[in-house]
Formats: structure tokens, C-alpha cells, sequence
């Protein structure tokens, strides 16, 4: 367990990372390294081993009033070029916004 | 339009501070997030992908100017500058924090409005015929009945916890507008033989998984008794609906099983024992409720109108937005107009704060300040004097809201799908944007002629695409968006579930499986025939053979 | 366990059982509730001791168990007993009214279960006058919420005027004129 960038990861292993929304604006937030949130994903703790992601996920649950989150879960990560990359459309969308745009007033 | 009394206003101000209070309580930590949950829901605010969401009630869809105004200042101040209408005829704000909600729903108190019940397990927003009222077809104004349902339903205290959520339609005339045999009760107006109004009342229509038409359970109920039966066709759904299984929780799975006739029975006996009690409202109560819908002050007009027949001749992209935008009104010299929010390649039904501003006034500058939204998620200007159609539509064109496309195939309903929605398997939004692009030729689309496309992020099918008659859903594969087609579907009075065609497409093919269902039909149609008449008569075997080939489509067929 | 009875926190006396045995072993009987199943196999058995020896009898009812089952039998409990297993469920609020309202129950009628604070006022409309729950803290943020809604819209069996009621008290038979409707237009 460590910051993805320093970390050697094969392709054929399961990379997970730790999600929730933020309480106050339901905004998408990482679990990092210190155990803290961020809204970068950038920032997220990598988890390649399944029994301390689990682990790591119960704590998330148990802490999530006092660290005003709400359902953390878990989901695949992958490393490209040193970057937390989410697999599959609907973590990579929670990552990246809605994909369409959202500036009517500028339209 | 329905006024709140001091009864009403009191009533939203207590419950708007009953949310602060449990909003307070919820950052507090007081609350767990699985008992704010319900809560919160019970006021229209959900946790989506990206935000929370406000789901903001518009009853049966009409708007005043200023209620209006006050969307465009929540959409300015608490949101993103924007608001997305909806089939159910309400508005939801996608960015909004969760302690400004109070705040939110005191400015909405403000102006008569609220978010209660557009979310849980209870009855929620009631619909109606958006040309409720102007429509020359009507018998009663439907808005009278979906107001009294307003009341009744808020807050119920037996029936806020039902084993699934609770959608009403209400039409006033044997046209269907407002889709009610697609909800779990649908009531449609038609008149006895002495003339007096009654509901037909359909139960257990639904999209979703399991889409079903309601099935009519009474022919003719009088209206005065409409809220006893209501209350009696709950009561029994409250106590023997599945709760054991969310997909078979809704009435309609209910009615299927035991049968509509044993339906029917079980309600008309629980309706014996309390038709006579004090829920159904006296006759001054309807009459007040009603005096609010009575019709403005119309003008005195010719109905035949040379500048606008000018116009139409002089202005070929004027007469087809008269043509496919403008409605006949009940009133001489009067139209109804529709304010697309599908510009081609545009989110459907999103506004922006400012276009929601500039209608506002349309509304007071066009008409007697009251707009409506639609089923189809598009604005709707009911009372337009026919010599005002070219100034409104000018002005419309240039803030980009003048698009002729009312009832066309770029008239799409979509869902927010995965770019907003926690419960999407794909996003709708784009695939919208890239069908629409596809038809941006005027004259094509005149051609193509009336049709329905909606598109569903997932089988929840709040874009109804079920009952369209082309129907796209969004489906997950590996992580991997893919589009399942269904044709033949139906929303108006012969109301039909679409049948799917064949294998889904990936994102880059759907709008060219459109393009080709399209062709199929302008190749095989008989003169004046509709997209739905061509598809009823020659059924989807051509349509399988241009999408997948001879050979693959007897396979899948 | 803490119980809030006529909008106080009051004493449990009632305790329950679900053996019969464990039910004649009570001299005199009660103040005792059983569940439907008891109740059906030794109904005379129980009126037989309450006859002999005196006691109080309630009954619980499950979510799922129609009160026209014991309509007829309503008179010999001092208390119904309906679950809230989650709080979602809320048949229990159908039983209520339907005992109340359409069968006259007249003694306790109480909720167990998942009973949250913001359903209290729902269980209290529906003729709920005691309820059950987890911890005396539960209970007393539970007694806060009572007040917060003056009136409502629709018949129940609280108490108090509706406002349709309230309507027709204040502005006579008449209701809005016309008038007042038409200044609606200038909104
Ligand atoms: S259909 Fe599915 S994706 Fe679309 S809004 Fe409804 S729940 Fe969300």
C-alpha cells in the first residue's frame, strides 16, 4: 500500500481505491495515504491487496459521520503512467464531471 | 392558478423548517445518513454521482411568471446557472449544497412552492394534460382534481411509507396527454349519460423493468368521490403490496397477480365502507379550488388572423415552427405554443437561468403570465394571441429556444442517464445530442413527420422508452455502454409497449441505427402514414433485416 | 427500553410471552400480551382464567395480519401491539386506522420497532397513543417532534380541524370568489 506513483504495479493485479461523497455538498472525494479525503483523485491510496482494501473499507464506513462522508465503497483502479486511472464509464465520469456540457449561459 | 391560503403557506413554512431542523441535525451527526436518507427523499433531495440533486415539484405542470423567476434565481444563486425539466413535469437543480436546501426551500415557499414528496415511497407530484384548460377537447380542467389530490396526498399520515413509490395522472378530456395509463393510477375524464364528469380509473400502469399498462378498474367513477376511492384503491395497496422485493413492490405487479377483476373487487369493497366518510371534499371546497382555474380574460378576437397567414407565407423557418409548435386553443384568435428545450445537439430539457428569465416574461408579454411544462420536457405558452405568434417566435429564435421540432424525432426525451444519475448503466444525454444532430435539416424532419424517441439510462425508463415509438436504453456491459432498441411503442389513449428489435448498439452505432430505422420507414410508409402506422402495419422484420443483415435478423427475430 | 405513552415517557407494565405455558403460570393473568397465534389456539382457555382469576390481556399483531381477523374480539384487549420492522413498512399504519376508525378500538394501541422521530406525528394521526422504543434518548427526541405541524390537509384520527375544514370555518360556504381568482391572474 502506497501512493500509486511509487509503486510497481503488474497489470493482471486488482488495484482498488476508496470513494464516498462529501456530506456538506455531495461532492466525489478519495480516500488518501493520511486517511484523509480529497477531491483529487490524484491523491487516492491504491489498494492491490483484497483483504486490506476490505479492511480499509470497514474502517472508511465506520469513520465516515465523524470524517462527514457519506457510503464509501470500493472500486478498480489502473495505472497509467503513474496516474489512478478509474475502470469502467461511471467511476471515470465521477472523476471527471458530467461529459456534457453545462455552460447553457454560455451557449 | 391555485393560490396558496394561509393554510397552505403555513403549512410549507412548517415543513420547510422541519427540514432545517433535520438538516441540522444530520451535520450535527445526530442523524445517520440511513435515517436522513428518507428524510431527505421525502423532500426531493437525492445523492447523485457527482452532487446532491433538488427535484422541485411543479404541480400538474403549471407555472407562473414569477414562480418562474424565482427557478432562474435558485438555478443563478444555489446551482450551476441551469435547471433540467422533466417528464413528471418538475424541475430538478443538479449542484445544490446541502445546507443551502433549507434556504432553497424558503425561496420556493416564497412563490408557492415545494419539493415535498417528488421523491420516496409515497404519492408523489401528480401530472396532468399540460393544454389543461385551453385544450378545446376538454371536459373539466384537470388541474381542479390534481390540485384537491395535492392536498390530500401531502403528508399522508397512512400512506407515506407504501411498499413502493406512487405516480397520478389526471386528464380532463378522453385525449391522452399526460400518458396515465403509464402510472400506477391513471384517471381520465369522460362524462355519463346525464352529462355529468367522472374519472375513468386505471391502476397499475408503469415503466421500469416491468412495463405495464394500467388496467381500467372502474368505468365511472363521479368526480365528488374521487379522494374515497383514491384513499380505498391505497388502502389496499398499502396492506398487500410485495415489500419483499423492490422490483415487484409497485402496484402494478400487484394488480397483475391478483387479477385486475379481483383488484377491482377488493377495492370496491374497501371503497363501500368509507365512500360516505368525511375524506371527499364538499362541493364548496371543489368550487373554490376550482374558481382558481377559471379561465383569464380572454380579448375578443377574430379567429382567422391575415398577418399571421402573411407571415407563415413569408418566412419558410416561421411556418415550420407554426406548423410543428402551435396547437389550436379553445379560445377564437388564441394558439398554444410550445418553447422547444431540444435544440439540436442541446441537453433535453435543460434551461438555463437566463432563458428561464426571458420566458418569464414571454409568459407576461404573450399571454396572462402562466407557462406550462410538458410531458415531452419542453416549455408551454398556453394563451398566445395568433397575431402575436410571429413576434413571440422571433424572440424565442433568439435565445435559441425557436426550434421547430415539437413532435419531431429530434424532440427527444432523455434522461440525465450516467452524466448525473447514481442509479444509470450509460449516459442518455449524449446519444441524445448525437441523434438530434443527425436531423437538423428542416425539411428532413417535416418529412419524417409526428414521431417519439426517448432514451433511458437504465430500466428504470424515466425517460418512459418504453411507450416511445422508437426506444433507446442505456445497458452496462464490462463497464461498457451499450443500446438496446424497442419500436412500436405508444403513450396516447392506445397506449402500447415497445418491442425490442435486437441486439444492442455500442455508443458510436446508435445514431446510425436510428438513421437506418428511419430510412426503413420513409422507404416503406403509404402516403400520410405516421412512423407508428408504417411500423403497425409492416411490423419489425424489415426493420431487423436493415439493422442486423437477412441473416442475423432471423436469428434474432 | 423506553415508552412514551399519551405524549409522556411512562413504565412498561405489559410484558409478553409467546408460550401459553409460561401464561398460565400468571396469577392473575397479565398484564400479558400475546400474538395472534396464541390467541386463536386458547382464546377460550385465556377468557376461561381472566374469568376465574382476573387479568389484562393484550394482543400484537404482525404487519401482514388484517385486523378483520379480531373485530370481533376487540373488547377483550386493553392493548394492540403493531410492528414498524423497518421503518419503511408501514402497513402497520393501515392496521391502525382501520382499527381505530373502522372496528372503534378504543384502549392502547402501540407501535414497536424501528420508530424514527419524523414518523411519530404519521403514527400519532393514525391513532397510535403509545410507542415503544430502542432507548429513553430515542424517546425524548421522539416527544420533540410532536409539534411541529399545526394543521394538515386530510381526515384522520387526531384530533383537530383539517384545512379544508378550517377553510370553510373562516371563509364561509362561499370560498374564493371569483374576484379574488382573477387578481390570481395578475401574480
Ligand atoms: S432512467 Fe435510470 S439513469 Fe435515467 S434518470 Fe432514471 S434512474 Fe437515472
Amino acid at each position: 500500500m502506497s501512493n500509486i506513483q511509487n509503486q510497481n504495479i503488474t497489470s493482471n493485479m486488482i488495484v482498488q481505491a476508496i470513494t464516498a461523497n462529501r456530506l456538506s455538498d455531495g461532492y466525489v472525494v478519495y480516500l488518501t495515504e493520511r486517511n484523509s479525503w480529497s477531491e483529487q483523485i490524484e491523491d487516492c491510496q491504491a489498494i492491490d491487496d483484497l483483504a486490506v482494501a476490505d479492511d480499509l473499507l470497514r474502517r472508511a464506513e465506520r469513520r465516515a459521520a465523524d470524517d462527514l462522508v457519506v457510503g464509501p465503497y470500493l472500486f478498480k483502479i489502473d495505472n497509467q503512467g503513474g496516474q489512478p486511472v478509474p475502470l469502467g464509464r461511471r467511476e471515470i465520469l465521477r472523476t471527471t464531471g458530467p461529459s456534457v456540457g453545462t455552460d447553457l449561459d454560455r451557449r | 392558478m391555485y393560490r396558496y391560503d394561509e393554510f397552505d403557506h403555513a403549512f410549507v413554512a412548517e415543513r420547510v423548517e422541519q427540514f432545517r431542523g433535520q438538516v441540522a441535525r444530520r451535520i450535527a451527526g445526530e442523524l445517520t445518513e440511513d435515517a436522513f436518507k428518507p428524510l431527505r427523499l421525502m423532500n426531493g433531495l437525492y445523492l447523485q454521482l457527482h452532487a446532491y440533486m433538488l427535484r422541485v415539484a411543479i404541480p400538474y405542470g403549471t407555472l407562473s411568471a414569477r414562480q418562474m423567476r424565482k427557478l432562474a434565481y435558485i438555478a443563478r444563486t444555489h446551482d450551476r446557472g441551469y435547471g433540467h425539466f422533466t417528464t413528471r413535469q418538475n424541475i430538478q437543480f443538479n449542484w445544490p449544497k446541502l445546507d443551502d436546501v433549507p434556504t432553497i426551500l424558503d425561496e420556493l415557499a416564497d412563490v408557492e412552492m415545494h419539493a415535498i414528496q417528488t421523491s420516496g415511497n409515497c404519492i408523489r407530484n401528480t401530472t396532468a394534460d399540460p393544454l389543461a384548460g385551453v385544450a378545446a377537447d376538454e371536459i373539466d380542467d384537470p388541474r381542479v382534481y390534481a390540485e384537491i389530490i395535492r392536498q390530500w396526498s401531502t403528508l399522508h399520515p397512512e400512506f407515506s411509507f407504501l411498499p413502493r413509490k406512487f405516480k397520478i395522472a389526471v386528464t380532463g378530456s378522453p385525449n391522452d396527454r399526460a400518458v396515465t395509463r403509464g402510472h400506477d393510477i391513471g384517471l381520465r375524464m369522460h362524462r355519463d349519460l346525464q352529462g355529468r364528469p367522472g374519472f375513468e380509473v386505471m391502476v397499475g400502469g408503469g415503466q421500469g423493468r416491468t412495463p405495464i399498462m394500467a388496467k381500467t378498474i372502474r368505468n365511472f367513477l363521479p368526480v365528488d368521490h374521487l379522494l374515497s376511492y383514491l384513499e380505498a384503491v391505497l388502502r389496499v395497496y398499502n396492506q398487500l403490496g410485495r415489500r419483499d422485493n423492490i422490483y415487484k413492490a409497485r402496484i402494478k405487479i400487484l394488480v397483475q397477480s391478483e387479477g385486475a377483476e379481483k383488484f377491482a373487487e377488493l377495492v370496491e369493497a374497501e371503497w363501500l365502507q368509507i365512500r360516505d366518510n368525511a375524506v371527499d371534499l364538499p362541493m364548496e371546497e371543489r368550487d373554490r379550488i376550482a374558481a382558481y382555474f377559471a379561465p383569464p380574460r380572454y380579448d375578443d378576437l377574430p379567429d382567422v388572423c391575415p398577418a399571421l397567414d402573411l407571415a407563415i407565407a413569408a418566412d419558410r423557418r416561421f411556418a415550420a415552427w407554426v406548423e410543428s409548435n402551435v396547437v389550436a386553443h379553445k379560445q377564437p384568435g388564441y394558439a398554444i405554443a410550445t418553447i422547444s428545450l431540444k435544440p439540436h445537439g442541446g441537453i433535453p430539457g435543460d434551461a438555463s437561468a437566463d432563458q428561464m428569465d426571458a420566458v418569464a416574461t414571454l409568459s407576461e408579454k404573450f399571454g396572462f403570465g402562466e407557462l406550462r411544462v410538458s410531458y415531452k420536457q419542453n416549455l408551454i405558452l398556453p394563451d398566445v394571441a395568433k397575431a402575436d405568434l410571429l413576434a413571440l417566435w422571433r424572440a424565442l429564435d433568439g435565445l435559441d429556444l425557436g426550434t421547430a421540432n415539437a413532435g419531431r424525432i429530434s424532440d427527444i426525451i432523455a434522461c440525465p442517464g450516467l452524466d448525473y444519475c447514481n442509479l444509470a448503466n450509460a449516459r442518455s444525454i449524449p446519444i441524445a445530442q448525437r441523434i438530434s444532430e443527425r436531423f437538423t435539416d428542416l425539411q428532413r424532419e417535416r418529412d419524417i413527420g409526428d414521431i417519439s424517441l426517448n432514451i433511458s439510462g437504465c430500466i428504470n425508463a424515466c425517460a418512459h422508452h418504453h411507450v416511445a415509438n422508437i426506444g433507446i436504453l442505456g445497458v452496462n456491459k464490462n463497464g461498457t455502454e451499450f443500446y438496446q432498441v424497442t419500436l412500436g411503442g405508444v403513450a396516447t389513449e392506445d397506449a402500447a409497449v415497445g418491442a425490442i428489435i435486437g441486439p444492442a448498439f455500442d455508443e458510436w452505432q446508435i445514431a446510425d441505427a436510428v438513421e437506418d430505422i428511419v430510412d426503413v420507414y420513409l422507404h416503406q410508409r403509404q402516403t400520410d402514414e405516421t412512423f407508428i402506422e408504417t411500423y403497425q402495419r409492416i411490423g419489425p422484420q424489415p426493420f431487423k433485416e436493415t439493422l442486423y443483415g437477412t441473416d442475423q435478423a432471423r436469428q434474432a427475430g | 427500553m423506553a415508552l412514551i405513552k399519551h405524549g409522556k415517557l411512562a413504565d412498561n407494565i405489559w410484558h409478553d410471552t409467546d408460550e401459553f405455558a409460561e401464561l398460565q403460570a400468571l396469577a392473575p393473568l397479565g398484564p400479558v400480551i400475546v400474538d395472534l397465534d396464541i390467541w386463536r389456539q386458547h382464546r377460550d382457555e385465556i377468557l376461561a382464567q381472566i374469568a376465574r382469576i382476573g387479568g389484562r390481556i393484550g394482543l400484537r399483531l404482525t404487519p401482514g395480519q388484517t385486523p378483520d381477523l379480531v373485530a370481533a374480539d376487540l373488547d377483550h384487549f386493553e392493548l394492540i401491539e403493531l410492528q414498524f420492522a423497518k421503518f419503511t413498512d408501514g402497513r402497520a399504519y393501515s392496521q391502525a386506522r382501520l382499527l381505530r376508525g373502522r372496528h372503534g378500538f378504543k384502549s392502547e394501541l402501540r407501535a414497536s420497532g424501528d420508530i424514527l422521530r419524523d414518523q411519530l406525528t404519521f403514527m400519532l394521526r393514525c391513532g397510535f397513543d403509545s410507542f415503544l422504543v430502542a432507548t429513553d434518548h430515542q424517546a425524548e427526541a421522539i416527544l420533540e417532534a410532536v409539534e411541529e405541524f399545526a394543521h394538515w390537509y386530510q381526515p384522520a384520527l387526531d384530533q383537530g380541524a383539517t384545512i379544508p375544514a378550517l377553510r370553510r370555518r373562516i371563509h364561509g360556504a362561499a370560498g374564493a370568489s371569483t374576484a379574488d381568482c382573477a387578481a390570481a391572474w395578475a401574480y
